[in-house]
């Protein structure tokens, strides 16, 4: 398809006057519509109940958000990464939960499949993936650490042509949906040269001696499906190795530098939608005979706030450009991940605090914001990573 | 069977709608043009249609300005099939009787089975488009319809009025025109927003119609707006819901406006 940044005009009630080309504003706006007219009025009762959305999921699924990047042959919508990151953020930008099950099925869950999987892998696996018919989850992170993989304890090797593996994931995303069909986990297959070999494998849901513990109680995201994965003893066949026996977790680092653009998206939704409601509610609510909008304190800080939502914004746009060019994106993805998820809680913060007694109240969409804002900055590579990411990248260390 | 949706592109339903002072038409710079909501349970209505049907045609067909391309956009990318643009700037003005005469002979130009349409447009709610296509092209026409359902030519359509619900039968070819409740619209795909850009659309001026223009316009209107004003602002709102305090804060309200 064409390069999706063609100047042509754009509706001024969007988010952002940043002028996209017509398919990518025509499915920017119509997610947009879909999380206005049907995300978000379940918004708060889905924070509440905790309740995985199975019917928001499926129109979801009807429209072709889950197979966004992938080719039509696979079941997906021929379309680009950067159309899944439009999607993204515009569900962000009313419910994270939504957003982060969609970006989570995608670009962790089906992503990996896609980009190293075998003919017949993609074949088998991607069809109901890319539907959303089923969903696809990742576990690299064990309870011992995320960010380290030399400290991956989750073992695998081949017995009678089988994997044979054992271990434990945690903080595992769509692990424990009733439509999961497939987790792929990193484990060490061997050793070599005094460093632990690590492989990646499709484990099918369900299968033999796989289990998932009951939802994590989290501090945001509570309609996102988060568990805990414990294999004892689960078999595969030997030719569910994802990738090159020993690549698991290389090709799994290159995921996450996409992976980190989608985070980014569903931060800057996060962060418009907290100058959204800002905005809405500075015009309604009245203090000393007036609106608080009148004020340049509140004014300033809804000034600044859109200001952090568009050159973060700005920075996903760029990374998704280069990555649609071919070009060399790492470095501009950390930064855009690190920046977009430290200003979505800073415009959390400050949405809060417009917002006084009402802001600290669960049932108010800036409060539910603020909850889930502040995984941004751990989840994918914490901000500390970013950083160290950003500075090896300017020579440093 | 060819199925003619008439679709209409309105200001956006959320956005402050303005007459123009010049000549009291629409000013549709004024806010962002939309297709009118009401026709897309129509666009919905022709597609499980013709799922339902198989061998169908979906032509959606819309009267006005350039703009009106983009709902004619939206249609396709939900899966009507083709796309008829009716555009000429001696349409500017044109009242129902006008627009009726343009757009039914623009479906006789087209041919179809049946002519969809929603029960009114949100901008001018008149409602009366329905009964003027069907006496312009001699068929029969049901309005309000909350179920349609085809059997080779023969039509049964559901109605919902305030005072009853009817069933009613008629022959095709007719005009139906729709209730929201008759379906939940679709959202477009990405493959069906890519598909909308390579369907068949064409656009046709009156002389196309063989439509003098002198017959439409703001000139030729059955009726003149000679004034208008625009309503006074309600005043500032605050809603409270009883989430258990409505009393206390309702109290709070008068107090902070020194009425308590």
């Amino acid at each position: 398809m064409a390069s999706p940044f063609t100047y042509t005009a754009r509706s001024s009630s969007s988010s952002s006057d940043y002028p996209l080309d017509d398919e990518h504003e025509a499915l920017r706006s119509t997610v947009e519509e879909f999380a206005r007219d049907v995300v978000a009025p379940r918004a708060a009762a889905m924070d509440e109940d905790g309740a995985f959305p199975y019917d928001i999921v499926g129109s979801m699924a009807k429209m072709g958000l889950f197979g966004l990047p992938f080719p039509e042959q696979y079941g997906g919508m021929g379309g680009d990464f950067f159309a899944l990151c439009l999607a993204i953020e515009e569900l962000a930008r009313v419910d994270s939960s939504v957003a982060i099950t969609l970006e989570a099925a995608v670009s962790l869950g089906a992503m990996p499949i896609y980009r190293f999987g075998s003919e017949e892998q993609r074949t088998e696996w991607l069809p109901r993936l890319a539907s959303g018919e089923t969903l696809g989850a990742f576990g690299l992170t064990e309870p011992g650490g995320g960010t380290d993989a030399g400290a991956t304890r989750t073992r695998a090797s081949v017995y009678d042509g089988q994997w044979v593996i054992d271990g434990t994931k945690a903080f595992i995303t769509n692990a424990g949906t009733d439509i999961t069909s497939v987790i792929t986990v990193t484990a060490v297959t061997g050793e070599s040269g005094g460093r632990k070999e690590i492989s990646s494998l499709i484990v099918p849901v369900p299968s033999e001696g796989l289990s998932v513990a009951p939802k994590y109680s989290k501090v945001g995201w509570h309609a996102s499906d988060t568990r805990e994965v414990s294999l004892d003893g689960v078999r595969v066949p030997e030719q569910n190795l994802l990738g090159e026996r020993g690549r698991g977790y290389a090709n799994f680092l290159s995921i996450l530098d996409e992976g980190r653009i989608a985070i980014a998206a569903l931060a800057v939704g996060l962060a418009q939608g907290c100058v959204d409601e800002s905005v809405k509610y500075a015009k309604q609510r009245t203090a000393f005979g007036q609106s608080i909008g009148n004020f340049q304190a509140i004014q300033f800080k809804i000034a600044d706030m859109a200001m952090r939502a568009h050159t973060a914004r700005l920075a996903y746009y760029d990374a998704a450009a280069r990555m649609a060019a071919g070009l060399p994106f790492k470095t501009q993805a950390a930064m855009a991940k690190l920046h977009a998820s430290e200003i979505a809680v800073t415009n959390a913060r400050e949405a809060t605090q417009i917002h006084g007694g009402y802001g600290f109240m669960n049932e108010t969409p800036v409060a539910r914001f603020w909850r889930d804002a502040k995984i941004l900055e751990i989840g994918e590579g914490t901000s500390e990573v970013q950083r160290m990411l950003i500075a090896r990248e300017l020579g440093l260390g | 069977m060819k199925i003619v949706v008439c679709v209409k592109q309105v200001p956006d339903t959320w956005s402050e709608k303005r007459l123009d002072p010049a000549d009291q038409t629409l000013d549709r710079a004024a806010a962002d043009g939309v297709i009118d909501e009401l026709d897309t349970y129509a666009v919905e209505e022709a597609l499980k249609l013709k799922e339902s049907l198989g061998d169908a045609t979906v032509v959606v067909l819309a009267m006005g300005p350039a703009g009106a391309a983009e709902s004619l956009r939206k249609a396709l990318s939900m899966g009507a099939d083709e796309a008829v643009h009716i555009v000429d700037d001696a349409l500017h003005g044109s009242d129902a009787l006008a627009t009726s005469l343009v757009l039914a002979k623009a479906i006789e130009q087209i041919g179809y089975d049946l002519v969809l349409l929603g029960s009114e447009s949100t901008d001018a709610r008149m409602g009366v488009m329905a009964a003027m296509l069907a006496e312009r092209l001699g068929v029969p026409q049901a309005t309000l319809a909350s179920g349609v359902a085809v059997d080779g030519t023969s039509l049964r359509v559901t109605r919902m009025t305030s005072a009853a619900q009817e069933e009613v039968a008629a022959t095709l070819p007719a005009v139906v025109s729709v209730l929201e409740k008759i379906n939940e619209p679709r959202y477009p795909s990405f493959k069906g927003i890519m598909a909308a850009k390579s369907k068949p659309t064409s656009t046709l001026s009156l002389a196309d119609l063989g439509i003098d223009a002198s017959s439409v316009g703001l000139a030729a209107a059955a009726t003149k707006v000679l004034d208008s004003t625009a309503r006074p602002p309600r005043g500032e709102r605050t809603i409270i819901k009883d989430d258990g305090d409505a009393g206390a804060r309702i109290a709070d309200f008068l107090a902070s406006r020194k009425l308590l």
